[in-house]
């Protein structure tokens, strides 16, 4: 293990924390919130001695770096980013218990948008700007920002590649371009118009500035936080399909946009993975809305709200215009399925997928058909092209060791006496980076009566969800560690 | 720059890794998914899996916004096809083959004509030549090879016996010198300047003389260098390096055994070599060497495929004595290691490949008409700068002695298809020559057309 350059990049990411931690600061600042800035200095004094000490102790590193170093790097990377993020929330006393600070942070970074706030709207403003801000650059990934700003070329530039694939969902990470830089530019440029524009049409339908910039990153990042304890309820069926809209939009694979500014139509339109996304979405919110009919005043109500829910479910959100927890059970059976399938992958949504859904199912037909023909030669192909039998392994794997982590999950926080739906849907929500759950952690319930073991728990669940598993396994595995 | 590599073999890996860290755009094209998910993860390229000479993978692979394509699969004719269906998509698109077959050496202009190639490259004939080089000029301090082997420039000391001491240049190149050479710089003290022919030569000068290739022997008879003239030379392995090699001793008079262990191969060699002697045989063995006469030999040069059996085999032929030795290794990792041991001088084929494409890369990032390749020549004092004519050159078809040059710049030699002339005053510029000009350093030149005054 290369500690030395693990540790400069560590310093780093702590650096470029620091620098998105400012804004917040100015903002707690120039409205006079005492508690906030106190806890927004603590805490940047805090980076700095951080960033520092690795900087200090990492000096003259070689650049040697592999697939191993990638991994530990980026979920400690994330864990770093986490404790520290943290800080505000309990220097400023806002949050007193720092357990549920970590956990109201990670929900923020791996944008799951749980929260253990009974209340949001007594928050100073810069710590709910600092909360849905973590959606924003959780969403992308730091290390994408990283591979972003860091300076081009050198020797062993190619170790970049691991740290993308870390970072970015999905079962084939590719390149857009060349150079990693340039693609992480590209995604990140993307990412900032997607956003911009995102203000700009809730800012049309009258929301306060503060309010659309907050929605905006939650919306941009699939995480879900709100500013209001009623989430998007509150705001008007305009602003509410707008939200819509631009979540449907975040969860779409990024690297479609880029096809499409490259002009390639055809490509994207033949995509399979945006075909399934963009069919489950209007399929899933019909079947919602024939079964919530009746609950409502009007149609338009009706079929608002059930493609807003099945939206932000879908995308791996978590936003909420009414509490879904009251719809009846098939409804809460499809937003469940939904929670598992996700949003597609190089999004920044969560969840398994829906390239891995679509693989899945296409090995699965081919394993039927190899039952029947067993000496049919067949191939798994997406897009015409053929997939690896590595993939396809991988992605099984990783349908493994999702289960895995589900059930065992579910079984620890069973320990803690809440209801099976509750405990289901938490991990659940957690895991796939939703956010509200189901009955006691529904859309206007919290997660704060959980006990320190279970929000570990959850606390790793939003992490391994959001890094697709496999890195922080890594960190739990004996090889890692071992001196090689 | 964008460049497209078609091939991940060693040269391709290699390329990637040079031209990636100089900053350019790289898009490499395999069949073989491994080898370009390993080479993705240590180098930052972007991986095409397919058939490189198909529409579909050129075109993923970004061929029509390209401004290089290097085709070097291990393939001939595949590197031809990728060549020329990448031409077609994108014409203003330079591109590079490797051509390592001996039966295309012949044609390689007119392939170069047929499919629009910017550059053809030959490992093991650079390889051959290279090591030609070293056996066949000892009296040579240095050598530059300009025009893709046309052109020379070489160093050489002059002494205080020699025929040259205190003589003009004038005098040197109408009763001294039977061919046509020029000297185009004299390092005197550690100053270089650029003479004319009145300048006297004194002891201790070291003249940069520019010939065509074809007359350096006759260079160094007339010199009257005396050096221990190599005459038997051993090579270890019949590939193709092997093949070029004693082709080329054949032609300058040397005599040369080959051992070789397939017997197929050497059947074929003795049939395209009528005048080496092939012998089946293991050249580790040590008494398959002795019995070819190694302790009498001129030279032992180790060609085989096998790093370790060249370096056992030229460690062996140091300890009994042999004047001149030099070991091929194909793994530059290995060229490190042979610091250490006594294994002559050293040849890396792939890496004569590669930094031949990375040099043209360079002169390419210069725009149209710009250098070809630089040299640095009088300890960095003067610089020989190859350029290609093209439309873009002003004066062609004007003699020089009509031109108006800068001061201190010196054109060194024109070659015009096969064909290298040493210039003078009658000579002209045509488009496609290959043009060396000498300068001493001061105000760079960018294209051409800046050696007008």
């Amino acid at each position: 293990m290369n500690y030395k350059m693990m540790g400069r990049f560590l310093a780093q990411i702590v650096a470029v924390e620091a620098v998105f931690l400012l804004p917040a600061l100015l903002i707690s600042l120039f409205l006079g919130e005492t508690g906030a800035v106190r806890g927004f200095l603590i805490t940047l004094a805090a980076m700095g001695v951080v960033c520092g000490g690795l900087y200090a102790s990492c000096r003259g590193a070689e650049t040697l770096f592999g697939a191993k170093e990638g991994l530990v790097c980026v979920s400690a990377g994330w864990i770093v980013l986490s404790l520290l993020g943290a800080l505000p929330f309990f220097f400023s006393r806002e949050i007193p218990r720092y357990i549920d600070a970590l956990f109201e942070i990670v929900s923020g970074f791996t944008t799951t948008g749980a929260s253990i706030l009974p209340e949001v709207e007594p928050m100073s403003r810069g710590l709910l700007y600092w909360r849905s801000f973590s959606h924003w650059l959780g969403g992308m990934g730091v290390l994408v920002f990283l591979l972003a700003v860091a300076p081009a070329g050198g020797k062993g530039s190619g170790f970049t590649m691991h740290l993308l694939r870390a970072e970015s969902p999905g079962p084939d990470v590719g390149k857009l371009v060349p150079k990693m830089r340039t693609t992480a530019l590209i995604l990140y440029l993307i990412y900032i118009v997607m956003t911009v524009l995102n203000v700009i049409f809730l800012l049309l339908g009258g929301m306060p500035l503060f309010d659309a910039v907050c929605t905006a990153f939650g919306t941009a990042g699939t995480g879900g936080f709100g500013i209001r304890n009623d989430s998007i309820a509150g705001y008007s069926p305009y602003l509410q399909n707008v939200c819509t809209v631009f979540m449907l939009l975040f969860g779409v694979n990024f690297s479609c946009y880029y096809l499409l500014l490259m002009r390639k139509f055809s490509s994207v339109f033949k995509d399979e993975e945006l075909r399934l996304y963009l069919g489950i979405f209007p399929g899933s919110a019909l079947l919602v809305a024939w079964n919530i009919r009746g609950l409502y005043g009007t149609l338009e109500e009706t079929f608002r709200h059930a493609a807003f829910q099945v939206s932000s479910i879908m995308t791996t959100t978590g936003f909420a215009t009414t509490d879904f927890d009251l719809w009846p059970p098939f409804s809460k059976a499809v937003l469940l399925m939904l929670m598992i399938v996700g949003a597609c992958a190089g999004s920044t949504g969560g969840g398994l997928k829906c390239a891995r859904v679509l693989l899945l199912f296409k090995s699965l037909r081919r394993n039927i058909r190899q039952v029947l023909h067993p000496r049919k030669v067949q191939v798994v192909r997406t897009n015409g092209r053929v997939v690896g039998e590595n993939v396809l392994d991988n992605t099984a794997a990783y349908l493994a060791a999702y289960m895995i982590i589900l059930l065992g999950s579910f079984i620890f926080l069973s320990l803690d006496g809440f209801s099976v739906e509750t405990n289901l849907s938490a991990v659940l929500a957690c895991f796939n980076n939703i956010g509200p759950g189901l009955d006691a952690v529904g859309p206007t319930c919290n997660y704060a009566a959980y006990s320190i073991g279970s929000k570990l728990v959850l606390i790793l669940d939003m992490l391994a969800g959001r890094l697709e598993i496999f890195p922080i396994l890594v960190l739990f595995s004996g090889s890692t560690w071992k001196h090689s | 720059m964008n460049i497209i590599i078609a091939g991940n073999g060693k040269v391709g890996h290699a390329l990637a890794r040079q031209l990636s860290a100089e900053g350019h755009d790289l898009t490499i094209i395999d069949l073989d998914k491994q080898r370009l998910s390993d080479t993705v993860e240590q180098v930052d390229v972007m991986a095409v899996e397919g058939n490189c000479a198909t529409l579909p993978v050129l075109r993923q692979a970004g061929v029509e916004g390209a401004d290089l394509l290097i085709a070097a699969t291990d393939m001939d004719e595949v590197n031809l096809l990728c060549c020329l269906t990448a031409h077609n998509l994108n014409p203003k698109m330079h591109t590079i083959a490797r051509i390592r077959n001996p039966e295309y050496t012949d044609q390689i202009f007119e392939m170069r004509e047929a499919f629009a190639l910017s550059l053809t490259v030959n490992p093991e004939r650079q390889a051959a030549v290279e090591i030609e080089r070293l056996l066949k000029y000892p009296g040579f301090l240095r050598r530059d090879t300009f025009a893709k082997g046309r052109a020379e420039i070489v160093e050489v000391r002059v002494d205080g016996k020699s025929k040259l001491c205190n003589l003009s240049l004038s005098e040197i190149l109408h009763s001294i010198i039977k061919c046509k050479v020029l000297v185009c710089a004299v390092l005197r003290n550690g100053t270089a300047m650029v003479p004319n022919g009145n300048f006297v030569l004194r002891e201790g000068d070291r003249i940069f003389v520019t010939a065509p290739t074809a007359d350096l022997t006759a260079l160094l008879k007339s010199l009257g260098i005396i050096t221990r003239r190599v005459r038997r030379v051993i090579l270890c392995g019949g590939g193709r390096v092997s093949y070029y090699l004693a082709e080329l001793l054949e032609r300058d008079g040397i005599s040369v055994q080959i051992i070789e262990q397939n017997p197929q191969r050497c059947v074929e060699l003795t049939s395209l070599l009528p005048h080496a002697s092939v012998v089946q045989g293991d050249c580790s063995s040590q008494e398959q060497l002795e019995a070819e006469g190694l302790g009498s030999c001129d030279a032992l040069v180790t060609l085989t495929g096998i790093d370790e059996m060249n370096m056992i085999t030229s460690l062996y032929g140091a300890s009994r004595g042999v004047p001149q030795i030099i070991t091929k290794l194909g793994r530059m990792e290995n060229c490190l290691l042979a610091d250490s041991l006594n294994l002559g001088s050293v040849i890396c084929p792939r890496e004569l490949c590669s930094n031949s494409i990375v040099r043209y890369v360079r002169a390419m990032q210069n725009q149209a008409g710009a250098a070809v390749s630089v040299h640095t020549i009088a300890d960095g004092q003067a610089e020989a700068v190859e350029f290609q004519l093209d439309g873009s050159t002003i004066h062609c078809g004007e003699p020089l002695k009509r031109l108006n040059l800068k001061a201190n710049v010196l054109v060194a030699s024109i070659t015009h298809g096969a064909r290298t002339v040493i210039p003078n005053g009658d000579s002209v510029f045509r488009r496609g020559d290959t043009v060396v000009v000498v300068t001493n350093g001061q105000g760079v030149l960018r294209q051409f057309n800046d050696i007008f005054a």
